[in-house]
């Protein structure tokens, strides 16, 4: 840090100058922080202004920017300078907007920023300007995982914008699930009739693709690398296995039908004629056109379809999700038989009938129209009934427990994703954790299997991908689908969620293109979805790491391996720059060029702490940039307002919270600490999956860093927040000084 | 019917093409998505044995006694609250009165109706001479329930009779024969020549 010159630029815009005593600023900046070059400007993101700090990197030589004027989140465009440290002290939604307009709300509001101008410098002066990861050498070849209706539209969409292709299908050809259908769902209008089977016509483009490899009867024995660089180590059934380079992979390992031998009640196991859709499909396929027989060959003159076989279902081993095909795909078997007789009766006994997709409603009255019937009923059993099947249900419409007569019975079960290990099931629970440091490693997982992996990674925290909910690999799916918790792997189709083949293909596309992106973000050193196009990554002072193990474990990402000295290894292109790691590390080597444990540190210790006797109390708020601090920035949009005494620093993360810093502040005399981090758990919204979770976990045990200083609990507090928290995140911050003024100040002001 | 004959015939298709063929739009039937808006939207709702979503399940279940046999149908007023409000757009109201008028053609319809003795009424009064005799169909309807309750009723009206003949909006030599259209023989052969294409359509999906 030899050549380090601060400039802070402070402006008097947006009634900044008017509010504020911006010379008083100017000369805390010069006098407290201690910049080189502090200047006052009235329009600071005008041309003239932004020319000014140019000007100033260009000629005096300015290597760190301090914008003290608007929240980080405005005129990030105008405020971009290449090749230095910027930040900024949030003056404008931070300070004058949440703070009345008053003579009495002067001074504090005064104290505010001047407090916000000190942190910017503190906080510059110990960044240093990303560089880019070094590892720039890439491939661009994108990996598919499976050969069915998802993974061929996405090597087709991958080939089509240019990127080599290579599909390994574990079977002996093509096409997946879907293959073994007669007819498809309707894709186009007027989807009223069932449409030929999309599945050939994607095999011969893949086929004719010169640009797309495919591996048949492959499996993948291991998988190595990171983003840009993955290591594919492909076993051919009965054939030598094949190391490729992949810049990304997608994984379109489809699902399986939930087995109809686990509900007896349906007579699956113990009658021909039971069977399920992809059963009937199969015969529709064998017949092509001809009339369907049943098992015994006799004439078919009434079907029953009983939809939510063992789905959407809270029992023991049912599966508890809609599988979102089957209403259609009933509807569409059910016109086998009806195009092709229309005097064979038809009954689709359902209890909700959902029909997702632009044409699923035209389908619906299409089958109508056909004479199909729809029986919303609960069917508890089908017996034999001589030679052919008795459907015994309750009528929903007509109250009544009633029985009908049929030849064939067909199961819609749901499906159940292909998804590999469920790494979080065999991996060892969180409150292990001192088991783990004790002994300073952890033993491989010696339980059994229960399914192969699909993707055998070589990552320390398992084989597979993380499942989210009943098996899938899904990321959170409003805010960001297709990412999963492995950088540039991402699953599409009925891996991800249920979904027919139509939903699939548009699937399959976006995954497509979000490998695209991982590919080209690797190239360039980059950090995909959040912190899409940060340059910076984790780095480690290796002489003062213990080999823990604890950010190898807590990395949401399994970014983290382990090298051969037992030393933690980055894998920078699998990083996503929340920093989990550096709240992990009880001895702090953990960094970031832009963002470490100095960075927020040094900012919560310069503030000025007024002595008790002034009363007034400092609030250190840490705040998480994806939710808490827009939220905060908004409530000053809105002229929502809040305690002078709050001080708020952004942070990437609230995993990335190191408790250090709690006990700083605790230490400087902050009277509370207020952590402000997304939801978590099951509908988590943490952007980094599990980063509040850790945050939340961390912190249910600072109660005893706080007793050893003899202060109370109350003083750190710990909060999820949405973005739409506009009105809770500041009373969440005045029910804190609240409190404060009821506990009284800290005894810890020197 | 056995209950075996019963499960066997439970939920084809047999009735509602019966009913697609004879019942006016019963061609909609089949297009009910269960939804029960209609039900929902009766003001006598409450007061029908199977409210409308019920008689298309029936349908669709193939129960055609209970259909047709059922009071449920000649309650309807035709407010049209239930066409209106039908998402699939179905025109119960019509799909309605064309089953009660199915049942009645088949002798079905439950004889003590009180809706369905005033249409005979009602039909019967307007066919006469192609006019409604207001007095006539008045009078009958006192006396539809019993002499007695005949003479109690037309006695309990007396006064508003009374009033009626004094500012002349009652002709009391209406009772005997009435006003009707000019060519009362060409009505009755227009009414002929309808009924007859209808039998003649019942016949034909009889066979």
């Amino acid at each position: 840090m030899s050549d380090v010159k601060i400039g802070a630029y402070i402006c008097q815009g947006c009634g900044l100058g008017d509010r504020l005593d911006t010379a008083q600023l100017a000369q805390v900046a010069q006098r407290d922080a201690k910049a080189n070059v502090v200047k006052e400007h009235e329009f600071l993101c005008s041309e003239a202004g932004i020319k000014m700090i140019q000007e100033d990197i260009d000629n005096e030589g300015v290597n760190r920017v301090a914008i003290c004027a608007c929240s980080r989140r405005a005129k990030t465009e105008a405020f971009t300078f290449e090749g230095v440290a910027v930040t900024r002290a949030n003056l404008r939604e931070g300070v004058i907007w949440v703070r009345p307009d008053t003579d009495e709300a002067r001074e504090t509001t005064q104290d505010m920023a001047d407090d916000y101008v000190r942190m910017a410098v503190t906080e510059v002066k110990y960044q240093s300007p990303p560089t880019p990861n070094q590892e720039t050498s890439y491939t661009r070849d994108i990996l598919v995982v499976g050969g069915g209706v998802s993974g061929m539209t996405a090597a087709l969409e991958a080939s089509r914008a240019g990127y080599p292709v290579t599909i390994v299908e574990k079977t002996g050809a093509l096409g997946g699930h879907a293959a073994h259908a007669w007819k498809g769902i309707p894709m186009h209008a007027p989807y009223a009739d069932p449409e030929d089977n999309i599945v050939d016509e994607l095999i011969a483009k893949v086929e004719a693709d010169s640009n797309i490899t495919v591996f048949l009867n492959s499996t993948l024995s291991r998988t190595d690398g990171a983003p840009g660089r993955f290591v594919a180590h492909i076993a051919q059934e009965s054939g030598p296995v094949t190391d490729r380079k992949f810049g990304a992979i997608i994984q379109a390992s489809g699902y399986r039908d939930f087995d109809a031998n686990e509900l007896p009640e349906f007579g699956y196991a113990s009658n021909a004629n039971v069977v399920t859709q992809t059963e009937l499909d199969a015969m529709a396929k064998e017949a092509n056109g001809a009339p369907l027989k049943t098992k015994d060959g006799k004439e078919v003159k009434n079907v029953v379809f009983i939809q939510c076989v063992g789905q959407r279902s809270d029992k023991e081993g049912h599966l508890p999700y809609c599988s979102g095909h089957c209403c259609l795909t009933s509807i569409k078997q059910a016109m086998y038989f009806k195009d092709a007789n229309p005097d064979i009766d038809t009954n689709v006994i359902y209890t909700d009938l959902r029909t997702p997709g632009a044409g699923g409603e035209d389908f619906y009255r299409s089958g109508q129209r056909k004479g199909v019937t729809f029986t919303k009923g609960v069917v508890s059993e089908v017996v034999a009934e001589g030679d052919r099947l008795a459907v015994k249900f309750k009528d929903l419409i007509l109250d009544e427990d009633t029985v009908e007569i049929a030849d064939l019975v067909v199961l819609a079960t749901g499906m159940v994703p292909n998804s590999g290990v469920d790494i979080e099931a065999i991996a060892k629970p969180a409150d292990d954790e001192e088991e783990v440091d004790a002994d300073g490693e952890v033993e491989p997982p010696q339980v059994e299997l229960p399914v192969e992996s699909i993707l055998n990674l070589s990552y320390r925290q398992g084989p597979d991908l993380p499942h989210l909910k009943y098996g899938f690999n899904d990321s959170h799916f409003i805010c960001f689908p297709y990412e999963t918790r492995r950088t540039g792997i991402y699953t599409t189709g009925p891996v991800r969620r249920p979904m027919d083949a139509q939903q699939a293909m548009e699937d399959a596309t976006g995954a497509a293109l979000k490998a695209i992106q991982a590919v080209e973000n690797a190239g360039k050193g980059r950090a995909a979805h959040p912190r899409s196009g940060d340059l910076s990554f984790p780095s480690f002072r290796r002489e003062g790491c213990t080999q823990c193990k604890r950010c190898t474990v807590e990395c949401p990402f399994g970014a983290i391996d382990e090298d051969e000295e037992r030393y933690p290894q980055f894998n920078e292109a699998r990083c996503r720059r929340c920093g989990t790691c550096m709240g992990a590390c009880p001895v702090r080597v953990i960094s970031f060029e832009n963002y470490s444990v100095d960075t927020v540190g040094q900012q919560l210790k310069n503030i000025d702490i007024p002595d008790e006797f002034e009363e007034k109390p400092r609030i250190l708020v840490l705040a998480c940039e994806n939710d808490a601090y827009p939220a905060l920035d908004m409530a000053g949009m809105n002229g929502v307002e809040y305690s002078a005494f709050a001080r708020i620093i952004p942070v990437r993360c609230l995993g990335s919270v190191n408790l250090i810093w709690i006990t700083d502040a605790m230490n400087s005399g902050y009277d509370g600490v207020i952590l402000m981090g997304c939801q978590k758990g099951e509908n988590y919204q943490c952007h980094f999956v599990k980063g509040s979770e850790i945050a939340h976990i961390r912190m249910s045990k600072v109660d005893d860093t706080l007793q050893s200083l003899s202060l109370e609990p109350e003083r750190v507090a710990t909060y999820e927040i949405a973005i739409t928290d506009i009105e809770r995140a500041p009373k969440l911050i005045n029910d804190m000084a609240e409190t404060i003024e009821k506990i009284g100040m800290s005894p810890f002001k020197f | 019917m056995s209950a075996n004959v019963q499960a066997i015939e439970s939920y084809r298709n047999s009735f509602l093409k019966e009913v697609e063929a004879n019942v006016e739009e019963g061609d909609w039937v089949k297009m009910c998505m269960q939804c029960g808006v209609c039900s929902g939207s009766c003001p006598l709702g409450p007061y029908w044995e199977h409210p409308p979503q019920e008689i298309f399940m029936l349908i669709r279940a193939g129960k055609r006694e209970e259909v047709l046999k059922s009071s449920s149908m000649w309650m309807c007023t035709s407010c049209y609250n239930c066409i209106a409000r039908c998402p699939r757009e179905l025109p119960i109201t019509h799909i309605m009165h064309g089953l009660a008028t199915y049942a009645e053609r088949l002798g079905m319809a439950p004889k003590n109706q009180p809706t369905r003795k005033f249409a005979l009424k009602f039909w019967d009064n307007l066919t006469k001479k192609g006019r409604v005799n207001e007095l006539k169909l008045g009078v009958s309807l006192y006396f539809m329930n019993g002499f007695v309750e005949g003479i109690k009723t037309a006695l309990k009206a007396m006064p508003l009779g009374m009033n009626m003949y004094k500012t002349k909006r009652l002709n009391p030599m209406e009772y005997f024969g009435g006003h009707g259209v000019k060519d009362t023989s060409g009505l009755k052969a227009i009414l002929k020549k309808a009924e007859e294409i209808e039998l003649a359509k019942l016949k034909k999906t009889d066979a």
